[in-house]
């Protein structure tokens, strides 16, 4: 692998967000990912949702593992911090630099290796904990890196390219994510720009521990018949539970929907999400029900997606430590240090 | 209330030892007494006689034999002596064992409710018995009061014998049970009783407790808790730990001082703990803090450093500060749990896949663990890595008297090399990884900095100065060199050496550190009583500075004495200085217990009794 930076050619023309960026100042360098590859998509999608949000590129901080998916930050956002970390453990290392800052936007992006296997316990925790983050899951269903092993998502009964059968039960991360606690919860297909885009968006602007399962096939090694994770296994299985539009906080409120048909939610940010609901009786504001939902049509071998949860008043880690407004890594030394005088009354305790 | 004899009699006299001899206790863990034992320590050095506690305990909750040992010292001897003068042997468990420890002359204190056989004492002893069981079964109705108040009948009991005036016991009751009178007027008189009955039916024995003033202004504190106020004035503000004996008391005192030191008056925390799932989560929270600008560490024992093992490279790869805590227990693998070495000195210093080394601070004493608790912050932000502070249960669990804290009100935190947005904005080149100093030490950027200069891409994958990946040999070559630069710039700020001159010119030398300071400077004082002189040189951490080697070239021959089985910082001198193996003697010490000053002076000078004669022939 190298190193490609874009070439930086200047396009007079090209539309512009609130704050004057351009798409172009949220791209990153060139994709190393084979063509075609859903994971490509899907940096796409961060891109346009990140552009559409008018966030300030260097405010967000993108965190990921080891993988495929792993190697996507280096692909958006050139102008923000990136931290391509260990493989299965971005969600420590995501708690730890929210910790530290929890003014910046915390982007993490893995894959169902990095997640499902080896950081399936990184996983759960980070999501228990109720760190403020998105957590993105390039889910292909395949270990592509290595050319093509079984990854824990893979369903039971699937294919590989080999034509060798998956015997293990696969993971559900949206299920486990949902059981575990994540307040806002949604799936996705990388093929599926209409329904991705937004739901970043307000995954992004979401307070809390967001998590997006995105099914992103592999041209290479998962995109056979067979596979569940196909780019025609998931089109015909696709069975979305509405249609979201994020509109942020300063924006005017327009709905297209017909009433009843629209769920208007406002989030802690001001943003409000206005779901078009497809699925008549699915409520996504209740946690039960989004797992019985998820299971039922799981057992009939339809891929549900959709907004799945989401708790608008939900908290974050920083609420339940109840840390102080400034950043941790702003307070200086007279906010940090207590003193001599301080030592000296700890000493006179200890005599 | 029925009382049995006394089966030994004043059968071993001696003369009278004053403010100097070995307390053991022998008790069954869960059973309250380490309040007691604690209180015992505390009035001696309320008396101004300096005293070493150790705690000697099992991996359990409750029902498994446990020992405070209490070496009351006027000399400061601080380190274990080996040997008991007086054993408290309440566990009938050990009972064989403990009676077997007694010096000749010494003295049996016990509960004897239950007459034992004459074949369970010894004839060299004095034997003390007090009815503990059946004084306490009269007066109280619970049994867990019956229990509890068992402990301070025999604190009683003890302070007469040896001359404790039971005033001061009652000071430290009044302090420990502040507010709760009817607990403060109960443990009086338990006290009380404990003390008549050897007005009544004992007499104070030979050894004994005299007023003195050699305390002077120093604390009794555990090197755990020294070491999280470290944290707290070196600015730490992330902590993310898993609960390991012996560090996790460490983490517990972290967040004490916090909560009484860091909270704004509104609750607000200037701080933020994470117990996290495990020592991999801990040290990966530390690795993102550290990475965003925050100062963060975790603490754990050597099954957590080779769990964290992975972060670690990545910190020393990536350059990102961290800072980790290990107390060290006895291994490998889960080992003796409870019980002291140091034997992660190998396995820190160089942990992680590849090349890789990591600076180390090895404190002697809690007043240390202070001290370096607050340095490494300094240092691992400055270096941009990993720098392991490293305690031992010896000195992490235990209360040592040590000087007290102290502070410089000028001091700043040193944030190392950070490049600011106006940098940033007036143009200067940033290079992640370039060497503009020549010390090796890059520069770095927070992120959030400035919109669009000084962002990066972190990676443990090889990159060229600017950050961006990289497979080119020469590169990568080039920055693995700039790392074994900042290696040496590391020595310069690793803290010197402490060196202690022999009497006379001597070609012997000794090289030790940590725990093993209070007993082999007492060994080394015994030693010179033998005509015995030996040049010695404490070693405070890795890198070694230069001191360290000019030490062994300017002596034809230097002990190493340390509590491992293999002799691990002999090998890093060997490997680090390319010194002369042969030249370095190994002396070790690795039962699990803490080395004595008997142990060294015997060992080192068996050895150089050996010499002599050989000398002779």
């Amino acid at each position: 692998m190298t190193y490609i930076l874009k070439p930086q050619l200047h396009h007079p023309n090209l539309p512009t967000n609130a704050r004057g960026f351009t798409r172009r100042d949220y791209e990153g360098s060139v994709s190393t990912l084979c063509a075609g590859c859903g994971h490509d998509s899907i940096s796409s999608a961060i891109i346009q949702a990140a552009f559409e949000l008018d966030l300030p590129p260097h405010q967000i901080a993108k965190l990921s593992g080891i993988g495929c998916s792993s190697k996507t930050p280096d692909y958006f956002m050139g102008a923000s911090h990136g931290f391509n970390t260990v493989h299965g453990r971005m969600p420590s290392v995501l708690t730890g630099a929210n910790l530290a800052n929890k003014d910046l936007i915390y982007l993490g992006v893995s894959g169902d290796g990095d997640s499902a296997s080896i950081g399936l316990g990184q996983f759960a925790h980070a999501v228990r904990r109720g760190v403020n983050m998105l957590y993105i899951v390039e889910n292909n269903g395949v270990y592509g890196l290595t050319k093509g092993q079984f990854s824990a998502t893979s369903d039971k009964g699937s294919k590989s390219k080999k034509g060798v059968v998956n015997h293990d039960s696969g993971i559900d991360l949206v299920g486990m994510a949902l059981q575990l606690g994540a307040t806002y919860v949604g799936r996705s297909f990388s093929g599926d720009k209409d329904q991705l885009i937004p739901l970043i968006k307000a995954g992004l602007a979401h307070k809390g521990a967001a998590f997006i399962d995105v099914i992103s096939p592999c041209v290479q090694f998962n995109n056979h018949v067979g596979s569940t994770k196909s780019f025609d296994y998931v089109r015909e299985h696709n069975e979305a539970v509405n249609r979201l539009d994020m509109i942020p906080a300063r924006s005017p409120i327009h709905v297209d929907y017909a009433p009843g048909e629209t769920v208007m939610v406002t989030q802690h940010d001001g943003s409000v999400l206005s779901l078009h609901k497809l699925a008549e009786l699915y409520d996504p504001s209740d946690r039960g029900q989004a797992l019985g939902f998820l299971g039922s049509r799981q057992a009939k071998g339809e891929i549900v997606t959709g907004l799945l949860y989401v708790d608008p008043e939900a908290g974050d880690l920083h609420d339940a430590l109840d840390t102080v407004a400034t950043p941790l890594n702003e307070l200086d030394g007279a906010a940090l240090v207590p003193g001599s005088k301080a030592l000296a009354a700890i000493n006179a305790g200890l005599r | 209330m029925s009382v049995a004899m006394n089966p030994g009699t004043a059968k071993a006299s001696g003369p009278v030892v004053i403010n100097d001899f070995v307390v053991k206790f022998a008790n069954v863990n869960g059973s309250g007494s380490a309040s007691a034992n604690g209180m015992f320590a505390k009035s001696i050095l309320r008396c101004g006689v300096p005293v070493a506690a150790r705690n000697i305990f099992p991996s359990n909750i409750q029902g498994l034999p446990t020992w405070f040992e209490v070496r009351i010292t006027e000399a400061g001897h601080l380190g274990r002596r080996g040997g008991v003068d007086l054993m408290v042997a309440m566990n009938p468990q050990t009972w064989d064992k403990d009676v077997a420890e007694i010096e000749p002359g010494g003295f049996l204190f016990y509960d004897c409710t239950k007459p034992l056989p004459p074949s369970k004492f010894r004839d060299d002893i004095t034997v003390l018995g007090v009815p503990l069981t059946a004084m306490c079964n009269e007066r109280y109705q619970l049994p867990r009061e019956r229990q509890l108040f068992k402990n301070i009948v025999y604190l009683g009991s003890l302070a007469a014998l040896l001359g404790i005036d039971p005033k001061v016991i009652e000071t430290i009751l009044t302090e420990q049970f502040a507010g709760r009178q009817k607990l403060i007027d109960a443990n009086f008189e338990a006290l009380h009783m404990g003390v008549s009955y050897v007005h009544e039916h004992l007499s104070p024995i030979r050894l004994q407790v005299r007023k003195a003033d050699k305390v002077g202004d120093r604390i009794y504190v555990e090197g755990n808790a020294a070491a999280a106020l470290g944290a707290v004035y070196g600015g730490a503000t992330v902590c993310a730990w898993y609960p390991i004996t012996p560090s996790t008391s460490l983490a517990e005192a972290f967040t004490g001082y916090c909560e009484d030191l860091r909270t704004d008056p509104d609750g607000k925390a200037r701080y933020a703990i994470v117990q996290a799932e495990d020592e991999i989560a801990s040290i990966g929270i530390v690795v993102g803090a550290g990475w965003n600008g925050a100062r963060a560490f975790t603490c754990t024992s050597g099954p957590g450093i080779s769990l964290m093992t992975e972060f670690i490279g990545l910190s020393y790869f990536a350059e990102i500060p961290a800072v980790i805590f290990d107390v060290q227990r006895g291994g490998p693998s889960t080992g003796m749990p409870t019980r002291t070495q140091q034997a992660d000195l190998i396995g820190s210093a160089y942990a992680g896949h590849g090349d890789t080394k990591h600076p180390m601070l090895l404190p002697a004493d809690p007043g240390e663990c202070f001290e370096f608790g607050a340095l490494a912050f300094d240092l691992s932000d400055r270096l941009q890595t990993t720098i392991f502070v490293m305690l031992d249960l010896d000195i992490g669990m235990n209360e040592w008297l040590t000087k007290p804290f102290a502070w410089d009100d000028t001091r700043q935190l040193d944030r190392g090399k950070v490049m600011t947005h106006d940098e940033l904005e007036a143009g200067a080149d940033f290079g992640r990884y370039k060497d503009v100093d020549g010390d090796g030490i890059p520069y770095r950027t927070y992120p959030g900095v400035h919109p669009n200069k000084g962002a990066y891409f972190t990676r443990g994958t090889s990159r060229n100065p600017y950050a961006r990946y990289s497979e080119e040999g020469a590169i990568y070559v080039d920055n693995m060199q700039r790392l074994l630069r900042k290696f040496e710039t590391a020595k310069l700020l690793i803290p010197a050496p402490i060196r202690r001159d022999a009497k006379r010119k001597t070609t012997d030398g000794v090289i030790y550190f940590g725990s093993t300071t209070p007993s082999m400077l007492e060994a080394l004082d015994h030693l010179e009583g033998q005509g015995r002189h030996l040049d010695a040189l404490r070693v405070r951490g890795f890198p070694f500075c230069d001191e360290v080697y000019d030490f062994v070239a300017a002596h034809e021959r230097v002990f190493v004495v340390e509590q491992n089985r293999d002799a691990q910082l002999r090998t890093l001198l060997v490997n680090e200085g390319e010194i002369d193996p042969g030249k370095l003697v190994p002396v070790l010490h690795y039962d699990g217990t803490p080395i004595t000053a008997r142990f060294i002076a015997r060992e080192i000078g068996q050895i150089l009794a050996l010499g002599q004669t050989e000398a002779a022939e």
